[in-house]
């Protein structure tokens, strides 16, 4: 006998629909019965739902169609955004370092919020900018940090603009209290304007930034930390006049 | 639309009931037969916890809310962002880093969709007015021609940031008519319609990404000490409804210049809590109410040694050196913040943000409310051209003010925190609750004050984006209940009637899109519009729920909700609700004052009876009736409700 057009798919949505269900009462163990019995009373209480629409084999196809135009975004790389990410990477696990010195070194308890959210922050950032690396088969840069030395594949980190010198870099880890907050403040917001500055290069170059992530992700970059340096500021400002020596706390502080 | 083999609220139940709720029959009773005491508690444990991933087939929870339907993207659109919406009659337009498309939801069972229209931007954030369809370009890629073919040079004329308006007198053929370049092209924008001019509206562009050169649009100016920079201002644009062709930017109010330090919000309850426990404890606190401060041992160890030497004694100080301490404390904390520095003068003005992320325009009260960088604001719009900044607030933990919701009365408003740009997972279980969360004030003789912070309390997985993003009102009369998207954290809807106690009566969840990594998805914004709730899935198209009856919230509340028509809707213009005269207005009123217990069993039965005999019935006693609730305001605890029943049920009465 022959089919109508439509007959293959419809049959084709059955069996699918059977299969979505049953992959469900496989997780919920759920004997059939009672998921009618539910169903029954839910509906009750619903208006509406019972449209048809796509359902599995036109679900599935768009699906694949997800998968391939995410593909195809991924193959299609700018070089200067696989550098920007790349070198950003560098950039904000050195950032990690400095703020991970807060705990021993005697930061105020502002001091203790902000280099919380910075590694809060940049860590997720780090994780981002290597899933986006590695989606497009780019050389993921590997991060390792011990105490104060930050290794990239094993070897020194790239300097990406802003970034401290070692000797900064000591300056920082022999301040304590309210001189490492200072420190600290002044050799980070040189460290943000730095990345400020990548962002403003990333997007002065022909062919940069055209794909959506990564003209979000530096665009937030550029957000965040020109915010940050803003408030980083203040709290330099906050600090300048004030004798040496433990700061009361300060739950709110002004950004 | 997804005609799902197992109802979620079917799903729900399950969930909530789970895999011990293999003996039917008593179960499915009980289910059933208790459509709001069951649902009083939220379930426990979060059903949102552990839900199982997939784009179109991803495990869900839901609570207090119920499927109308759902629907992928079309074809052209999948693949692709899809970012904010608005509405237009029967039209919900979803924007999407693709283009724009306009689904029909005049039956909101089976959404159609009507245009598919390809012109790629980021974000392709969409408003209307009248027949005019707005639309936010701010990547590099978008162009002019509407092309999809990007844009590679840095510099070129062909390349599209800033606002397109199209014509959509025929919504079948939208016409491209115009479009207005600003120099750092536009995230988001605000269309505001000044109450008393039918002939201009104006839009607000808050753009957050890097100024473009000069080259490429003339007068960019990047330097931000620079007095014509394009920085730390925002760009009006106005829109002549008769020649909309001629929209061009106005003015450039510098909102932000002058912008001295503002004053922080007060302490949240947790904090006073944790300096009453100190006081309790004997810790040593310094200054009072909203000043106190837990001063650390950092600072009190050395002092105590020092006051115990000073009186000639070893060993460990004492009780009299504590004693010594606290009478110490206030003029040493006041060496302690010392003097200003002679260079720096206190009042002099220190550089504020930018940019906005989104205004949020309220014209009806002349308000709006601008999430900026690190500061909230709230401007006075009167005239539209020139907004004033009234007040400013910043918060600690805020990291980037986004975006704002004021309450009907406009004596609150509500800004979220999106902390970590709407990428990263921020609700995992060890983010702090006060991080990428909302933000709640009150408004006080144009000041802002802060009472408490809300957020999404399902922990969602590392692979989940989600932070604070957009919503709406849903127009409950007497009270302030809000619906807002967490992208991968789903949708929430909260109560914030008492700014103190914001709390959850319903939500909506999915697993994550992808199990392995994090894939872009969730809710980019959800809005209450004409009785359902619609929601911008990031990967998953467009959803739609209705409200269900629970303990927090009566078959009359959403009736009344139900009852408030809006010509259109758009995502940063708040409407003012106005409820028109109905049974389910005053008996929403009723039921609140039933559940808060403000008036007695006896008085809610007799109005309860009293509508009731009127609905259908003779409506000659329902001004006696009002009269008799309105006397009855005095001795309540909720006098205000009271009279907003007595109103109510005078208007049944015509």
């Amino acid at each position: 006998m022959l089919l109508a057009p439509d007959e293959p798919r419809q049959q084709a949505n059955r069996i699918e629909k059977r299969s979505r269900m049953k992959k469900r009462q496989t997780r919920w163990i759920l004997p059939c019965t009672f998921a009618l019995a539910l169903t029954a009373c839910a509906s009750g209480q619903r208006s509406t739902g019972t449209s048809p629409g796509p359902e599995g084999r036109e679900l599935e196809r768009l699906e694949a169609l997800f998968q391939a135009r995410a593909d195809s975004v991924t193959s299609n790389v700018s070089e200067a955004d696989v550098e920007f990410m790349t070198g950003m990477i560098s950039h904000h696990a050195q950032a990690l370092v400095m703020s991970g010195l807060a705990p021993t070194h005697g930061a105020s308890p502002q001091m203790r919020i902000l280099t919380s959210r910075i590694i809060n922050a940049q860590t997720d950032e780090i994780a981002f900018m290597q899933a986006w690396l590695r989606d497009r088969q780019r050389h993921v840069p590997e991060v390792e940090v011990d105490g104060l030395t930050l290794t990239i594949d094993g070897g020194p980190a790239p300097r990406m603009h802003g970034m401290l010198s070692d000797a900064q870099m000591q300056e920082l880890a022999a301040a304590r209290g309210v001189e490492w907050d200072r420190v600290f403040l002044t050799y980070m917001i040189q460290h943000h304007e730095g990345a400020v500055t990548m962002v403003s290069d990333l997007f002065a170059t022909d062919g940069a930034a055209n794909d959506d992530i990564a003209f979000k992700m530096a665009s937030d970059i550029q957000v965040d930390q020109r915010s940050e340096i803003r408030r980083m500021k203040r709290m330099l400002e906050e600090i300048a006049g004030r004798p040496e020596g433990p700061s009361p706390q300060d739950r709110h502080p002004s950004p | 639309m997804i005609n799902r083999s197992l109802s979620p609220t079917m799903l729900k139940l399950i969930r909530r009931l789970g895999p011990l709720a293999l003996a039917a029959g008593v179960l499915v009773v009980s289910a059933c037969s208790s459509s709001s005491g069951s649902f009083g508690a939220p379930p426990s444990p979060d059903p949102r916890i552990g839900l199982g991933a997939g784009l179109f087939d991803a495990e869900e929870a839901i609570w207090n809310l119920a499927w109308v339907s759902q629907s992928p993207p079309p074809e052209s659109f999948v693949g692709s962002t899809n970012s904010d919406l608005a509405f237009l009659g029967d039209y919900a337009i979803q924007g999407n880093y693709n283009g724009v498309m306009f689904w029909d939801i005049s039956d909101p069972a089976r959404p159609t969709i009507a245009v598919e229209f390809v012109c790629p931007a980021s974000q392709s954030d969409v408003s209307v007015y009248g027949n005019l369809l707005f639309v936010s370009g701010e990547g590099t890629s978008g162009r002019l021609d509407c092309g999809s073919e990007g844009v590679a040079e840095a510099v070129s004329h062909d390349r599209l940031r800033g606002i397109r308006i199209f014509d959509i007198t025929d919504v079948q053929n939208p016409e491209y008519i115009a479009n207005v370049q600003t120099c750092r092209g536009s995230h988001t924008h605000t269309v505001l319609k000044h109450p008393s001019d039918d002939d201009n509206v104006y839009i607000y562009v808050s753009g957050s990404s890097s100024v473009r050169p000069a080259e490429e649009l003339e007068g960019c100016i990047a330097a931000g000490d620079d007095p014509s920079s394009a920085l730390f201002r925002i760009e009006v644009i106005r829109v002549p409804l008769d020649s909309p062709e001629d929209a061009a930017i106005v003015s450039s109010p510098r909102i932000f210049q002058g912008l001295v330090e503002p004053e922080s919000h007060g302490q949240a309850p947790g904090d006073i809590r944790m300096v009453e426990e100190a006081r309790a404890r004997g810790d040593f606190v310094s200054g009072v109410g909203e000043d106190a401060r837990v001063m650390s041992r950092r600072f009190t160890q050395p002092q105590l040694l020092r006051i115990m030497r000073e009186r000639g004694g070893t060993g460990s100080p004492t009780a009299a050196d504590s004693a010594q301490l606290h009478e110490e404390l206030p003029t040493l904390v006041e060496q302690l913040r010392g003097t200003p520095d002679d260079d720096v003068d206190p009042d002099a003005p220190r550089p504020g943000p930018t940019q906005c992320h989104d205004i949020t325009v309220f014209p009806e009260i002349g308000l709006a409310a601008g999430a900026c960088g690190g500061y909230g604001l709230l401007l006075d719009i009167r005239d539209p051209e020139n907004p004033v900044r009234i007040d400013a607030v910043a918060d600690a933990n805020f990291s980037y003010w986004h975006s704002a919701t004021f309450n009907n009365d406009g004596s609150k408003v509500l800004f979220t925190d999106e902390w970590g740009g709407g990428g990263g997972p921020k609700c995992r279980i060890d983010d702090p609750r006060e991080w990428g969360a909302d933000a709640i004030f009150t408004i006080e003789n144009s000041s802002m004050v802060f009472h408490e912070y809300y957020k999404l309390s399902a922990p969602q997985t590392s692979v989940e984006n989600c932070v604070a993003h957009n919503g709406s009102l849903i127009p409950i009369p007497g009270r302030d209940i809000m619906i807002q998207g967490w992208y991968q954290g789903g949708i929430s809807l909260f109560d914030w009637t008492d700014p103190k106690n914001p709390h959850e009566i319903a939500f909506h969840d999915r697993g994550p899109v992808n199990a392995e990594t994090q894939r872009s998805g969730g809710s980019w914004s959800v809005y209450w519009y004409n009785g359902v709730i619609v929601n911008s899935e990031i990967s998953r198209g467009l959803d739609i729920f209705e409200l269900t009856p629970s303990a927090h919230m009566s078959q009359n509340e959403i009736d009344a909700a139900k009852s408030v028509h809006l010509d259109y809707l758009n995502a940063q213009g708040q409407p003012l609700f106005v409820w028109p005269s109905s049974f389910a207005l005053a008996g929403a009123y009723v039921d609140q004052l039933e559940r808060s217990g403000a008036l007695s069993e006896n008085r809610i039965a007799m109005v309860r009876g009293a509508l009731d005999d009127a609905d259908g019935g003779s409506r000659s006693g329902l001004n006696d009736l009002a009269s008799e609730v309105a006397r009855w305001a005095g001795s309540s605890n909720d006098s205000a409700k009271v009279r907003m029943l007595a109103d109510a049920v005078r208007d049944l009465a015509g």
